[in-house]
């Protein structure tokens, strides 16, 4: 008893001397916690929107990295060729190599017209396998040269060189070089005519150089430009141009998909801030009578206005925070399923999410808001 | 008197009902463009994907090799086997001639140009740019202009009958020619129509009509290799098979898909003494990209299906709660659990048909706006879209409402009827 007694007036005395603000933070809390099974349903809401606008958003930004990657088994999209078809300086690949820096790979080629015993014409090429089978992965080859003086025989060229699959020689200004075929290569272009070589025992053999290398430049068509004009002016003796072919086709259907996934995003992000709007109006609506008290008991427009408001706008960042984590979820699952790669969360994507959360939020307060105002608290206590 | 109830509800109640059909008519307009986007977006990115050029490569049968290097071919022209020109029509007449967009024959042949005193030892490539051509009653255009869309012409294009031709831009700049200039190749007055650039080794070359080389070689109907561009589908498991070893319905089914492997078989089959084989740089790269970009559409997709599921669900879920007075005087008066649940089924069930059918049309509208605005194609809506797209619509409705109605129905009618929610 004496403790109540003596509890009694320290919580009078601790109400009365507590700041305004926790009475306003107490309804908010309050209000929230009563009413659990509606704020959770407008909270669900939130977070499904925030989650599917992050997604959205995630996505459009990363799928063009991801899908640029896609584009790189294209193969090169820059050459530089010796000019007048003269070889390149011996630097040259160490130079590029440099400039690329790891974004982006190079390979040598060296080209020169070899005779065959009966005296037919063939075009052979020293390249670095390792490297070719990274660059120009369409290459159905079927097996890789691993030994010395072996091999990679186009499968038109095969006919020529070594019909009965037998070892083979190969001239060039009177050096001859005595060969196996490890195995064929078929790409349906130039190369089934050709022979290719490791680089360090056709220039043995050959004593010539590198006069092409095939470059595949990572990023966007802005960084393959800048590579382009970093190497034109490393090497002035070559000549460097970016593959037309493949730099416009990439640029035409990462394009289109850029547009038609803007699209779908746009209308993603409207129909779940549309959902939000309407579950969050109906949610506000719903407390018509805690409006109606409030400003029986003398609460004035601006505070109840206020409470809503704030009561709207921390539904939406807890909603955007919850669905931030959700939609980054997602856009990872999308990635590893369709990409097979992750997607990398995109903490630049959040303000927005946040800030569109809470606007959302605040407009589905406001409208009914201002529905409210114009009755008289009342009729709505009195359930009119 | 449940018919008038029903009427009633949608008579007094038209704002709310307003706003639940207006979700619903919203998510199913965003579930249709989606959906019909992502059935036909294959299709769509496949044409941009034939901007990386011919797919195919037709060659003779028994040709001796290239000597090819840097696009410079140092065989003699007139060694080895030619395509006749004659036989080119009739690749329009294979199984699968409305995937094949165009085709581009080519005819390279080493001469010298004159050009004042000067001269000059240069490649001339004989092709077709935009030649009419007539396969039985079909008439079509095709050349290099389709099938090459990376060639830029600074000028104009020649015409295909014509002896005007296009000096690749590096040529030009070393023989100081301009668009409009005359040469002489062989005795013959070529005007040159316009300067071409295409990032290959066409810009060290001359490209002439097909008949200008073809006389220059003195072969007439004679063509080197022909490069085809046409719409395949991705490689699978059958693609990959040796045709010569599937049994009669199973090889059927490998010829009527248009797998570049089987499209190259029907040229093949079109063309005398030919041999057709895939361009393994753009036709395999093809079926990666296409693949990738329909699995994103599909997934996004869902995402839509699911936001727009959840809008409805949301907007019906608000309607019924708001109506928990109206159950409770309804329950009070005597309806049992069954009859309140039903009217408030039938009219989600009107309601999602009506929102179904307008929501439709609506996302066919924009599913119409976004082909034209990013595809500059049509975008076809299948006909079998529009049950799935309605019974949808009422699944999605139905379930929406359910836990809303399940709720509703077994509000005590005292409670809500005071008004304590």
């Amino acid at each position: 008893m004496s403790t109540s007694s003596q509890a009694t007036p320290s919580v009078a005395e601790r109400r009365a001397n507590a700041p305004h603000t926790s009475m306003f933070l107490r309804m908010l809390v309050r209000a929230a916690v009563l009413r659990r099974g509606r704020a959770a349903s407008a909270l669900l809401a939130m977070i499904v929107a925030a989650a599917v606008a992050t997604a959205m958003m995630n996505l459009y930004v990363d799928v063009q990295a991801k899908l640029r990657k896609e584009f790189r088994s294209y193969g090169a999209n820059v050459v530089v060729v010796g000019k007048d078809g003269a070889s390149l300086p011996a630097d040259a690949l160490p130079k590029i190599e440099s400039i690329l820096s790891g974004r982006g790979m190079a390979v040598p080629f060296s080209y020169v017209v070899a005779r065959t015993l009966s005296g037919q014409s063939v075009v052979v090429v020293g390249t670095d396998f390792d490297r070719v089978q990274k660059l120009n992965r369409w290459w159905s080859v079927s097996a890789w040269p691993s030994a010395s003086q072996q091999a990679l025989v186009g499968m038109r060229a095969l006919s020529v060189v070594s019909p009965d699959g037998k070892p083979f020689d190969l001239t060039f200004q009177g050096r001859t070089i005595h060969l196996t075929a490890a195995g064929t290569l078929q790409t349906g272009a130039a190369e089934d005519s050709r022979v290719y070589l490791p680089v360090n025992e056709f220039t043995a053999w050959s004593g010539v150089a590198p006069s092409t290398i095939e470059i595949a430049a990572n990023g966007t068509a802005e960084d393959v430009n800048g590579v382009v004009r970093r190497l034109a002016g490393a090497l002035p003796t070559a000549e460097v141009r970016p593959v037309r072919q493949i730099v416009e086709g990439e640029a035409r259907v990462l394009g289109k998909t850029r547009a038609t996934l803007y699209a779908a995003a746009v209308l993603i992000i409207l129909t779940a801030a549309l959902c939000v709007l309407a579950t969050l109006t109906g949610w506000v609506f719903d407390r018509r009578r805690d409006f109606a008290i409030m400003k029986a008991l003398g609460a004035s427009e601006g505070l109840v206005s206020s409470f809503f408001a704030a009561e709207a706008a921390a539904l939406g960042a807890v909603g955007a925070a919850l669905g931030f984590v959700v939609g980054i979820g997602i856009a990872a699952w999308i990635g590893r399923a369709n990409f097979n790669a992750t997607v990398v969360p995109r903490f630049s994507v959040f303000p927005v999410v946040l800030a569109g959360s809470v606007g959302v939020a605040l407009l589905s307060a406001i409208v009914p808001m201002s529905l409210l105002r114009r009755v008289q608290p009342a009729m709505i206590l009195k359930g009119e | 008197m449940f018919a008038r109830l029903l009427y009633e509800s949608f008579r007094r109640q038209k704002r709310r009902k307003l706003l639940a059909g207006v979700a619903i008519t919203l998510g199913v307009a965003v579930a249709t463009a989606m959906i019909a986007v992502a059935t036909d977006i294959g299709d769509k990115i496949n044409r941009e994907l034939r901007s990386y050029g011919a797919n195919l490569l037709v060659t003779p049968q028994e040709d001796t090799i290239d000597v090819e290097i840097g696009g410079v071919n140092l065989k003699p022209p007139s060694d080895g086997n030619f395509l006749s020109e004659a036989d080119l029509p009739k690749i329009k007449g294979t199984f699968w001639r409305h995937n094949i967009l165009g085709f581009s024959p080519m005819l390279p042949v080493n001469a010298s140009v004159q050009i004042a005193a000067h001269a000059q030892d240069v490649t001339v490539l004989g092709t077709y740019f935009a030649k009419k051509l007539a396969f039985g009653k079909d008439q079509f255009t095709t050349g290099v202009e389709n099938t090459h869309p990376w060639w830029k012409v600074d000028g104009s294009w020649p015409v295909d009958d014509s002896s005007e031709i296009l000096v690749g831009e590096h040529l030009a700049s070393k023989l100081a020619v301009h668009a409009g200039d005359t040469v002489a190749i062989a005795g013959q007055n070529l005007k040159i129509s316009g300067l071409l650039s295409t990032g290959g080794s066409e810009d060290d070359q001359i490209v002439a009509p097909l008949h200008v080389t073809q006389q220059l070689l003195g072969r007439p109907d004679a063509v080197r290799r022909v490069y085809v561009s046409a719409l395949t589908k991705p490689e699978d498991a059958l693609a990959r098979r040796d045709p010569k070893t599937m049994s009669g319905e199973l090889w059927d089914r490998w010829y009527c898909s248009p797998y570049v492997q089987s499209i190259a078989y029907q040229l093949q089959e079109a063309i005398p003494h030919s041999h057709a084989e895939q361009i393994r740089q753009v036709a395999q790269n093809e079926g990666t990209v296409l693949s990738r970009i329909k699995g994103l559409m599909l997934l996004v997709t869902l995402a839509a299906l699911l936001a727009s599921a959840l809008a409805v669900s949301a907007a019906m879920a608000t309607a019924i709660f708001e109506r928990r007075r109206e159950v409770g005087l309804m329950k009070a008066l005597g309806a049992g659990n069954l009859a309140v649940a039903a009217l408030f089924f039938a009219e989600s069930t009107l309601l999602a048909f009506f929102g179904g059918l307008i929501g439709f049309f609506a996302g066919s509208w924009l599913a119409h706006r976004i082909g034209r605005s990013i595809f500059d194609s049509q975008i076809t809506i299948q006909p079998v879209l529009f049950p799935v797209i309605m019974a949808i619509a009422v699944i999605v409705t139905f379930a929406g409402s359910a836990a809303a109605i399940r709720r509703a129905v077994r509000f005590d009618p005292v409670f809500a009827l005071r008004g304590d929610a």
